[in-house]
């Protein structure tokens, strides 16, 4: 294969690296922006997602289709669900504390995959992709599965962006993020604002990881990379910024597929923490966000 | 005058745990002691000068390759590779501290962390000569100090016992210190500190080089005294680690890290008998103690009873 067709391959995978890592971390940049909670336990509501879709199409007979279809509107509603009783179970009384909620999500981390292993067991497991079907380019192949993932993560990242600059309850949202105590005080229920933030955040990673897992496997260890290039999005994107998030998503994501592809995954990992920390450190704003 | 009777009794204490032990118990014992230093460490920058550090497993690794490259590359016995592990822990905490100490709060917790990560992808880069995942086994002829081999039972128990009092002692007088005060208050009213004309960044970068010197002595300890080097003491696990004992035992009291290394070992041990779902034990401590304890044992205990207590 030359030299072009191959750059064009690491892209598309890039792009679908791009489109699952934008909905994740999109949820991580939500949490963060209106609750100031940074969220450990994210990737592990991603890898809950991937694990529910599993067991739906495993339990649903019929076709992979709809079966798979009901993992996508199950697995994100009972990630939420657990999330809200998680937030109000813990969170909220820990008053929302920054540095203390981090510690908390820490310990919700090692439960939520203690609990994935003892339930769901070490395997990796595969999901049949809804539909069988590859564009036939004129140098390779390639599956129209991960196109439709780039294109429902970006149908549903619009829809979040019109949820929240269109509908009350963004404007709720975004009012809770400017100023909680004002919010408060023109009668807005922050508690049931922060506990819904919180559902939608994970609600969107475990969307993530069902949209994945006909692409790579459902394991009880995969939310570990998500979480980590998710937290390197939302910071470079700035803290709480969508459209930043957005951006940093498919610079992270591209440039992840063509550095892996030509290079070492490892270097191109060690490249993108030290970036984040530097950015953190010397832009605290983040490379794309207003200042903060 | 109470307060080292109550240090010194303790070490006497643990002297003499080794002949009332079994062999598998005082190794056990001599493993949770090293890893107490480590807890020390942690708890002088977290429990006294309150930077909640997300990245303390890249001290324990510089600490624990300082020691053991050297002596697996170039043949150095103990004494050396100790003495060097010490050096590497601290250096790596100042570089860390001059960079990640001009961020507070959250942003130092997610610094902290994401210099911790490159760390430990930059063993598995070079697996060729860190041994990557699989690590190393350090060599018999590291492991001899005086002449006493210290891959034998009671050397290595003795050896543990010296670092681990080593350490509470001068963890002890150094938070009863004028810099120990210092430190507490960067924790308890920074604002107020440079006001009164203290340099809050110096305080902090010594905080956090003390509390490296710590950890690199833990990690150069466990190569030494156990003989394996590996990249899994550079994950996240073991910045976890630190933390959930100073948040149990107490975090800002001079004998918290012990107590919280110790119950947490016995509590594992215990329930491996029942499941062997540690990690939901770890887990569930956390929120456990984040939600009802957020002072810890000792911390209560002082609060509640004995005032005097460090």
């Amino acid at each position: 294969m030359a030299f072009g067709p191959f750059l064009l391959l690491a892209l598309m995978e890039g792009l679908v690296t791009a489109a699952v890592l934008a909905l994740a971390a999109a949820g991580l940049s939500l949490v963060f922006g209106v609750m100031r909670v940074v969220n450990v336990a994210h990737g592990e509501f991603y890898m809950l997602g991937a694990l529910l879709a599993w067991a739906v199409t495993t339990m649903i007979p019929g076709p992979p289709a709809l079966a798979f279809l009901a993992a996508v509107i199950i697995a994100p509603l009972l990630v939420a669900a657990l999330a809200a009783a998680a937030d109000g179970l813990v969170l909220k009384r820990l008053d929302y504390d920054p540095e203390a909620t981090i510690v908390a999500t820490i310990g919700l981390l090692y439960i939520l995959q203690q609990a994935a292993l003892s339930l769901y067991g070490p395997n990796a497991n595969p999901v049949t992709a809804p539909f069988e079907w590859r564009i036939q380019l004129p140098w390779f192949g390639y599956s129209g599965y991960k196109l439709f993932v780039v294109l429902a993560a970006g149908l549903v990242l619009l829809a979040l962006w019109l949820l929240m600059t269109r509908t009350r309850a963004g404007l709720v949202m975004r009012a809770t993020q400017v100023d909680r105590m004002t919010a408060q005080a023109f009668g807005i229920n922050v508690d049931r604002v922060y506990m819904g933030t919180f559902a939608l955040g994970a609600g969107l990673a475990a969307l993530a990881g069902v949209l994945v897992v006909p692409i790579a496997q459902a394991h009880y260890l995969m939310g570990h990379d998500p979480l980590l290039l998710s937290f390197i999005v939302v910071i470079i994107g700035g803290l709480g910024s969508l459209r930043g998030t957005l951006i940093a998503a498919l610079v992270i994501g591209l440039s992840d597929g063509v550095i892996s592809m030509f290079f070492t995954p490892t270097l191109a990992k060690i490249l993108a923490t030290l970036l984040v920390a530097m950015v953190l450190i010397f832009r605290p704003q983040g490379l794309f966000g207003a200042k903060a | 005058m109470k307060v080292w009777t109550l240090h010194l009794a303790l070490l006497a204490v643990l002297f003499t745990a080794q002949f009332w032990l079994s062999p598998y118990h005082a190794t056990n014992l001599a493993r949770i002691m090293v890893l107490a230093v480590f807890a020390m460490g942690y708890n002088l920058a977290f429990g006294y000068t309150g930077l909640l550090s997300l990245g303390h497993a890249l001290l324990l690794a510089a600490g624990m390759y300082a020691a053991g490259l050297p002596a697996q590359l170039c043949g150095w016995s103990a004494g050396p590779a100790f003495i060097a592990g010490i050096a590497g822990g601290g250096l790596a905490a100042a570089a860390l501290g001059l960079l990640a100490l001009r961020t507070a709060g959250v942003s130092f917790m997610i610094v902290t962390l994401m210099f911790a990560q490159a760390g430990f992808l930059t063993l598995l880069y070079f697996a060729p000569i860190t041994g990557g995942d699989d690590g190393f086994a350090v060599a018999a002829a590291s492991r001899t100090l005086f002449g006493f081999d210290l891959s034998t039972d009671s050397p290595r128990f003795l050896a543990a016992l010296a670092i681990f009092a080593t350490g509470l002692l001068a963890s002890l007088a150094l938070v009863r210190s004028p810099f120990g005060r210092t430190m507490v208050a960067m924790r308890e009213n920074e604002e107020r500190s440079r006001m009164l004309g203290y340099n809050t960044f110096t305080v902090k970068l010594a905080a956090l080089t003390i509390s490296g010197l710590y950890a690199g002595a833990a990690g150069a300890a466990y190569a030494i005294l156990f003989g394996y080097v590996g990249a899994s003491f550079a994950t996240i696990q073991y910045s976890i680690l630190p933390m959930l004992y100073v948040l149990m035992g107490g975090a800002g009291t001079t004998l918290g890290p012990f107590l919280g290394a110790l119950l947490m070992f016995v509590l594992i041990e215990a329930a491996t008998g029942v499941t062997t779902a540690h990690q939901f034990i770890v887990g569930a401590a956390l929120v456990a103690l984040i939600l009802f304890a957020p002072k810890g044992l000792l911390g209560t205990v002082r609060d509640r009873w004995v005032r005097w207590l460090p």
